[in-house]
Parts: structure tokens; C-alpha cells; sequence
């Protein structure tokens, strides 16, 4: 156990250094010049020159690379253009655009991204497989082609078809629910269920959908082995069949699946949080993309790697629990 | 007058427009024992599951009543189904491994059916469990109950699975091909075992099997089945020792014979002063590194000549594979010589064995899986000819046809693909392929195990016919040791990766030396019910012995 943590953990280090020097690699061969951007479209080539100086753009990239490097282990000092800050370790760089730390950003974003990411999930989880087990019981019966159906339509709408719909619907026209506005679990926990209700719903209504259909084929195949003859023979009813036997086989690839959707909807919950208004790390990726923020974009990206290797030995942990016959190492 | 335990009249069962089961009528009485034999296809194990209702909701079409131990099985409503289920009738599947639940140690899955059927605490079923298992003769039970299947060696998976069958119990088991995933010695176990729990508890037995003498050591009738018809019934002892019908009689011709010597083969036998074919010393492989390190062969020394069969005989494990594929070099050897017309190919780099490659030729034992599914059989027959640098088209062509003629296929079906010839059929599509590389050394793979007996009859003796017209050098290994004695001149016997008795097989059969081989043949099912009775006996002294 300790072994395999050990390891995971090894590799998880590979994977988020080989993150950060590909994208380095990709901004600087990307156009644009940054730090034009980050003076304003208003600032004299003498100011340009400035910003460059400051930002130490004007080194070489493998130079710049380090600098990152060294921040994450050391910390580093930032000159500020009046004075000098001081970022700890692990520091994560400052963004060229509005001088902030990444790393404190990250920590004002990351409760925002994860009430929306958590909430969502256990939703889609329980919606999901639940749809799932339904129309595997009632297969080849109306219930299940009803279904089946449903969630293909739900697999094909955009989320922000849905989210347009229930705004619509439960905030314009029958006003039963006020406008989603994001309210900080700390400040009013009961405002940041009700803000937070339709970008869950919508999220995990789409999301549901694939897992409804992974957990419906998984168990149809599950249902067709012959362990599960063998129970039928011995009298075991078709309830405890589905709920003993299927629902337990079906469960190791919805498993892995919900390991990478949680992670990459750290990053990827791009369209829920700009269509709700929510402020946390896919909003705040976009728009540091859009301004070669070339800092902030490697820390989101960090994070968003980080908690895909997190919820992937999550997973493999789970999948060992489920299955003993599966041994970590 | 009683009512039998099991009353089938007019049972039809068809599969879309197959008719699996054709108008099968017979009666079990209690605590009576019914073989049902056939071969694949007749209708068998479709007509043990429609004991149980089986088939319901599955799409096939069941016709005629059946009635079991006073359940009217085709009017029954599906609770009055699930209570004749494993409370009076219970079922033990063919393979033992994929018939449990992976998920669940194996006594917690004889408690669920437990519970089922009878109102009890868990802590009550779970002693139950114990107390099967525990019968059956799982040791330390209260302990292995906490395990899960795949922690059981497939005899035990098979005795959990009786255990199961034993909880509620029931007053009939139904058991299906019990056995046939089972080395022999663990098959005499098992059969020893339900032997006794039938004379224990008086319950009655439905056993399905394709082998004969599976039959013959366990029960006191026997119905034959062939397409879905009963062929011929009664009493054991008389429909082995003079079946009436011409079909028992040819199935019978078929099994082949432990105690019998090989029938002669004609043709000419290459002398053997020209020194072996291929030779291996001290051939040794291993799998795995630190702990998980695995001895798979473990110093074999071995000979083949030109135009004899050596025959390798072993269980599940017993490393007979491994040594088969390094005797062609699928498998590189970890230490040891093999030496192959006077070159030590056993440590011969990949482009320097390339031509001795299609001199040493393998068939496997799956037809299906070792041929192309999209290709026509005679564009997999002309492979190696391709492969040796034929490019005329003609030349190959006519060339697959006279191969597959010769293997005793249509030469006119050279177009057409697998799945559109039986088992047999494909297997000697295989031998046509192989032969078209012109070997001189052919290893085969348990070639027949997947085959019904009266086509593993003719694919033996094709393989015998076409051994001695050639001349080549045949090593034949398999698990069934009469099979083995009906083809080789010669026979290995391999337990743990090691040779443990070698020599003329009718010596070895007919006066072994080593204990294990004695254990080996004494647990060969005999198709005389009496002498089966005999061995019987004889297994229980070797065992206390």
C-alpha cells in the first residue's frame, strides 16, 4: 500500500512537470507579445520595454523555466516596479496581468470550482447509475427504450442549452428560485445551496446521461454471465440478482470514468461557471488564456492535473476495495 | 404408487427456428441416478435447464410438461419457480470459475441462497455455509468460507458449488458436465464425493455429460441424446455393454480407451539409427521474477525421432505447454539444450532461426481462435507458402487445394470463411495449414480436447495416417490419457514441470512405475460400471494409503 502511494505519487510528480514544460514550450512559440498585453495597448515601446525588464521576459525560456522551477522548491522575489515581493514556497509564479500571486488566487477560485464540482457529482453519480439500474431491470420493457432515449438526448444537449432552459423556467418565468449568484459556503451556507441548485442540476443532468448509459450496458453484460445464472437458479429474486450481483459487476468502469470526469471538471466546468456567473478556475483559465497570462495558465493547469492524478489513484484504491482480486502494486 | 421425482412428457424446446430438444419424454424416480449423455448439440443442457425453468424469459420456446418433485414447471408462476429453485432442486454448473459471483467470499454466496429459501438469521446461514462446505470436503471450512472464488483452485470451486447445491437440501441435483473443466484426479474426487452424498442423504441425481464414462462411474441409468431425440435408455451396465442402437454403438467405437492398446497404424516407420530429430537436455523455463518466480519446466531431457509420436501427458500446470511451444521455440528456454538436426536452436537469435521456423510447426487446440475469421480458410491453408517465398498464384493455389484434400476437406470450399465449418472441420483446416510448411517436427496442443468423440476419433487418426506417410516427428500433448495412449508411441507423463515417467507407452500404461501415474490411470473413468465400482474402491485405498 504505502508502496503503490509512494509510486502514484512519483508519477504524479512526472506528469504535472511535463504539464508545465510543454506549456511553456507552446507559449513560447504562441504569437502575441505579452508583455504589450500586459502594459495596455496604450503603453510607448519605452514602457513595453519596461514591463519586459520586470517580468524578466527578456530571458531565455528554459531560463524562465527554472525561475518557475525554483519558485515551486524555494520561493522567489518579484519586483513589483516600486518595490520587491516576496512569494513563498510553493510559489507558483505572479500573474503579468494584475501582479497577484497564482497561488493565492488558485486558493480564492478553488472553493468556488469545487462546491460547484461536488455538488454536481454526487448528483450525476446517484442520477446516473440510478437511471442505469432502472433500465437495465426494465430492459427491452417501454421504461427502458424511454430512457435510453432520454439519456441520448441528454448525452447530445450542450450544457448550456439545458442551464438556458432551467434559468428560464424556475428564475424568469415561475420565480421560484432567485437568479444563481455564487455565495461562499462560510459566509451563508443556505444561499450557497440555493445559488448553486441549477448549475448542479444542469451539470449533472448532462453528465448523468453518460453515466447512465455506462452503468445500463455494464450491467446488461454483467446480467449475462453465469454467475448470475447460477443465483437464478437457486431461487435468488430478480431485485436481489440486480442490486446483489449486477449492480457490484457494473460498478469498476463507472469507477474509472467518474475518476477522470471529477478531475478534468476542475479545469473543464468552463461553460457552467461563465453561463451561471460562477467565479472559480475554468472562468479564470479562459481568461488568462485569452491574455497569455502565461503564469496563472500553468497554475490552473496544475491544478486541474493535480486533482485528475488525485481522484485516479482514488479510483484504483476504490477498484481494489470493490474487486479483491485486484492487488495494488 | 409414488409419483416420480422428475415426469418429463413431449419436451420441445426451440431456439428461433433450432429445435434444441425434440419431443424428450423420461422419469427419474427418488433418489434414482439418470445419465444424460450425447454430444454437443443434442439437446442435453437445454433439456437439465428447463428442469429448473431455465428458460424462461430467455426467447426459447418450451413445449411439453415437465414436473419436478411435484412443481408443475412450465404452469408455475415465478415465486412458485424460485421455490422449487435450489430448495428442491438444485443445479451445479460446468465451470466452476466463471459460475460464482468474483465479488463475495464463497460462504457468503451459500447463505444468500440459503436464505433464500429458508427464514434465518445471517450468523445461521453462514454456519450453514460452514457446515456444506465443510461436508463436501473443503478443509478448514469455517476459515476458507471467508475466501473468495478466485482463492480456490478449481476442484474446490466445484465443491463449493455442490456445497451450494447442498444447502437447502434439496431431493434432486442437477448437475451439468460437473466435471469436464476438472484434471482427471480431482474429476475422480469429485465423482467419488457426489457418489456418496447420493447414498447419504437418498437425494436423486440428473447428470449431463459428454464422456461416457463420467456416466458409467456415476449413475444407475443412462439416456443417449443425439439432435435433440433420446437415442436409447436404460440401465447403465446394459446400454454400455450391448447398446442396442446403432448411434450408442458408434459413440461407444469412439471413446477412446485407456486399457486398450494403439490399434495398428499401416505404413512405414522411419528407422530410428538415424538418430533423433530433435533432442532436448535439461530444458528448463521459468516466469516471473523475485518471488512471484515461477519453474514452468523444470529440466526436461527428452527425444523425438523422425516418424514417431511422443505423447505428453500431464494436468493442468503440469508445464506440458510450455515445453511444447520451446520445443518449437515459441517460447525461448531459460537453460538447456535442444539440439534440432545437429544445431543448437534453443539459444539461436530470432534471424538465425529463421530457417528452421517452418520445419517445426504447431497445431493449437482452439480451431476457432487460431485461424482468421476474415480470411478464406484457403488463403490461411496458403500462409506458409507465401511466407516461404511462393508467389504463383496458380502453383499456390493448386497446392492448398491438394492439402486440403488431403486432410479429407472439400477442395472447392477454398473461398469460404471459419464459421462455416464445425469443429473437426476447422482443426483439420489447421493440420492443412501446418502441413503446407512441409515440417519435420509437428507439435500439437491438445488438438482434439475441444472435440466431440466421434470427431476426435477422426481427427486422431488423420493425424496417425498422415504422420506415417510423411515421415514426420509428432509430439501430442494432451490431458486425457486415453487419447494420448491411442496415438503415441512413446508417452512422457510431466507433473510440476518435471518428467516423472518415460518410456514405450504401452509399458507406462500398462505397468507404470511411478506413483503418479498410477494415481493418474487409477482416476481414469472406466466405461464397464462394474470395474468403475472396482476403481472406486482402488482410489479410496490409494488415498488412504
Amino acid at each position: 500500500m504505502t508502496g503503490f502511494l509512494l509510486r502514484r505519487l512519483g508519477g504524479a510528480v512526472f506528469v504535472l512537470l511535463s504539464l508545465t514544460v510543454v506549456l511553456y514550450a507552446v507559449f513560447y512559440v504562441a504569437p502575441g507579445d505579452v508583455a504589450q498585453i500586459a502594459c495596455g495597448p496604450r503603453c510607448s515601446p519605452a514602457q513595453v520595454a519596461q514591463v519586459t525588464a520586470q517580468l524578466r521576459l527578456d530571458d531565455p525560456v528554459y531560463t524562465q523555466y527554472l525561475h518557475f522551477l525554483q519558485g515551486i522548491v524555494a520561493g522567489r522575489d518579484f519586483s513589483t516596479g516600486t518595490g520587491v515581493e516576496h512569494c513563498s514556497a510553493p510559489c507558483l509564479g505572479v500573474s503579468y496581468q494584475s501582479d497577484q500571486q497564482v497561488m493565492r488566487l488558485i486558493l480564492t477560485k478553488l472553493p468556488v470550482t469545487g462546491s460547484l464540482v461536488i455538488g454536481a457529482f454526487a448528483l450525476w453519480i446517484l442520477l446516473g447509475v440510478g437511471t442505469g439500474v432502472l433500465s437495465a431491470w426494465r430492459r427491452g420493457r417501454i421504461t427502458e427504450r424511454l430512457l435510453t432515449w432520454l439519456t441520448l438526448a441528454g448525452t447530445a444537449t450542450p450544457v448550456f442549452v439545458i442551464g438556458l432552459l432551467l434559468i428560464i423556467i424556475f428564475c424568469s418565468t415561475l420565480q421560484w428560485l432567485p437568479s444563481p449568484t455564487y455565495v461562499p459556503f462560510t459566509e451563508n451556507p443556505e444561499q450557497w445551496a440555493w445559488g448553486l441548485l441549477l448549475p448542479w442540476v444542469s451539470l449533472a443532468l448532462i453528465e448523468s446521461a453518460k453515466y447512465a448509459r455506462l452503468t445500463r450496458s455494464s450491467m446488461l453484460e454483467t446480467l449475462a454471465e453465469d454467475h448470475v445464472r447460477t443465483f437464478r437458479a437457486y431461487g435468488v429474486s430478480e431485485r436481489g440478482i440486480i442490486g446483489r450481483h449486477a449492480l457490484r459487476g457494473a460498478l469498476a468502469p463507472v469507477i474509472a470514468l467518474s475518476a477522470l470526469d471529477f478531475g478534468t471538471m476542475f479545469g473543464g466546468a468552463v461553460l457552467t461557471e461563465s453561463l451561471f456567473g460562477i467565479p472559480g478556475i475554468g472562468r479564470e483559465l479562459v481568461h488568462a488564456v485569452k491574455v497569455v497570462d502565461l503564469p496563472v495558465v500553468v497554475g490552473m493547469v496544475l491544478v486541474t492535473g493535480f486533482f485528475v492524478v488525485l481522484a485516479n489513484a482514488v479510483a484504483d484504491m476504490l477498484y481494489a476495495l470493490a474487486d479483491r482480486r485486484v492487488v495494488l502494486s | 404408487m409414488t409419483t416420480p421425482l422428475v415426469q418429463v412428457e413431449d419436451l420441445t424446446i426451440d431456439f428461433g427456428t433450432v429445435r434444441a430438444v425434440d419431443r424428450l419424454s423420461f422419469t427419474l424416480e427418488a433418489g434414482a441416478a439418470l445419465g444424460v449423455v450425447g454430444e454437443s448439440g443434442s439437446g442435453k443442457s437445454a433439456s437439465a435447464s428447463a428442469l429448473l425453468g431455465l428458460h424462461r424469459g430467455t426467447g426459447a420456446r418450451v413445449t411439453g410438461t415437465v414436473r419436478v418433485a411435484g412443481t408443475d414447471v412450465g404452469a408455475a408462476d415465478d415465486a412458485e419457480l424460485r421455490r422449487l429453485r435450489g430448495a428442491k432442486a438444485a443445479m451445479v454448473f460446468q465451470d466452476p470459475l466463471s459460475s460464482l459471483d468474483p465479488y463475495y467470499t464463497v460462504g457468503d454466496q451459500i447463505a444468500e441462497v440459503y436464505r433464500v429459501h429458508n427464514s434465518v438469521s445471517r450468523r445461521a446461514a453462514r454456519a450453514r455455509a460452514v457446515e456444506v462446505l465443510d461436508r463436501v470436503g473443503i478443509p478448514d471450512a469455517a476459515r476458507r468460507a471467508r475466501s473468495r472464488p478466485h482463492e480456490f483452485s478449481g476442484g474446490m470451486r466445484q465443491r463449493a458449488l455442490i456445497a451450494m447445491a447442498l444447502a437447502c437440501e434439496p431431493r434432486l441435483i442437477v448437475a451439468d458436465e460437473p466435471t469436464t473443466a476438472l484434471d482427471v484426479t480431482v474429476q475422480a474426487q469429485i465423482l467419488d464425493l457426489l457418489h456418496d452424498l447420493r447414498r447419504e442423504t437418498g437425494m436423486g441425481l440428473l447428470l449431463v455429460t459428454h464422456d461416457v464414462g463420467v456416466a458409467a462411474e456415476s449413475v444407475d441409468d443412462v439416456l443417449v441424446m443425439q439432435h435433440g431425440r433420446a437415442v436409447e435408455r436404460g440401465p447403465v451396465a446394459e446400454v454400455l455393454g450391448a447398446p442396442r442402437q446403432p448411434y450408442t454403438r458408434e459413440l461407444l467405437a469412439s471413446v477412446p480407451r485407456v486399457d486398450e492398446k494403439r490399434a495398428g497404424v499401416p505404413g512405414p516407420r522411419t528407422a530410428t539409427e538415424a538418430g533423433p530429430l530433435i533432442e532436448a537436455v535439461g530444458l528448463r523455463r521459468e516466469f516471473g521474477r523475485g518471488a512471484g518466480r515461477v519453474t514452468a519446466v523444470d529440466g526436461v531431457s527428452l527425444t523425438v525421432h523422425a516418424g514417431e509420436t511422443l505423447g505428453i501427458v500431464g494436468e493442468s500446470g503440469s508445464g506440458k505447454t510450455t515445453l511444447g511451444r520451446m520445443l518449437v521455440r515459441l517460447i525461448d528456454p531459460t537453460a538447456g539444450r535442444l539440439r534440432y538436426g545437429g544445431t543448437d536452436i534453443g539459444s539461436l537469435p530470432e534471424r538465425e532461426l529463421r530457417p528452421f521456423r517452418r520445419e517445426l510447426q504447431m497445431v493449437f487446440q482452439d480451431p476457432v481462435a487460431s485461424l482468421n475469421p476474415r480470411r478464406s480458410i484457403g488463403e490461411s491453408v496458403a500462409d506458409p507458402l507465401r511466407a516461404a517465398g511462393e508467389t504463383d498464384e496458380a502453383r499456390i493455389r493448386d497446392r492448398v487445394r491438394e492439402l486440403l484434400e488431403r486432410v479429407g476437406l472439400d477442395a472447392g470450399r477454398y473461398e469460404r470463411h471459419p464459421h462455416e465449418f464445425s469443429g473437426g472441420q476447422r482443426q483439420r483446416i489447421g493440420i492443412a495449414r501446418v502441413l503446407a510448411a512441409e515440417p519435420k517436427l509437428i507439435v500439437c496442443d491438445e488438438p482434439v480436447s475441444a472435440l466431440d468423440v466421434t470427431t476426435q476419433a477422426q481427427v486422431i487418426s488423420l493425424l496417425a495416417e498422415l504422420q506415417r506417410e510423411l515421415g514426420i516427428g509428432l509430439v501430442f500433448i494432451a490431458h486425457d490419457l486415453a487419447v494420448v495412449r491411442q496415438v503415441s508411441d512413446r508417452v512422457a507423463v510431466m507433473r510440476q514441470g518435471r518428467i516423472v515417467e518415460q518410456g514405450v507407452a504401452d509399458d507406462v500404461y500398462g505397468s507404470p512405475r511411478d506413483p503418479y501415474t498410477r494415481q493418474l490411470l487409477a482416476a481414469v473413468p472406466a466405461l464397464d460400471p462394474v470395474r468403475a465400482a472396482a476403481r472406486r474402491a482402488a482410489r479410496r485405498e490409494l488415498a488412504a494409503a
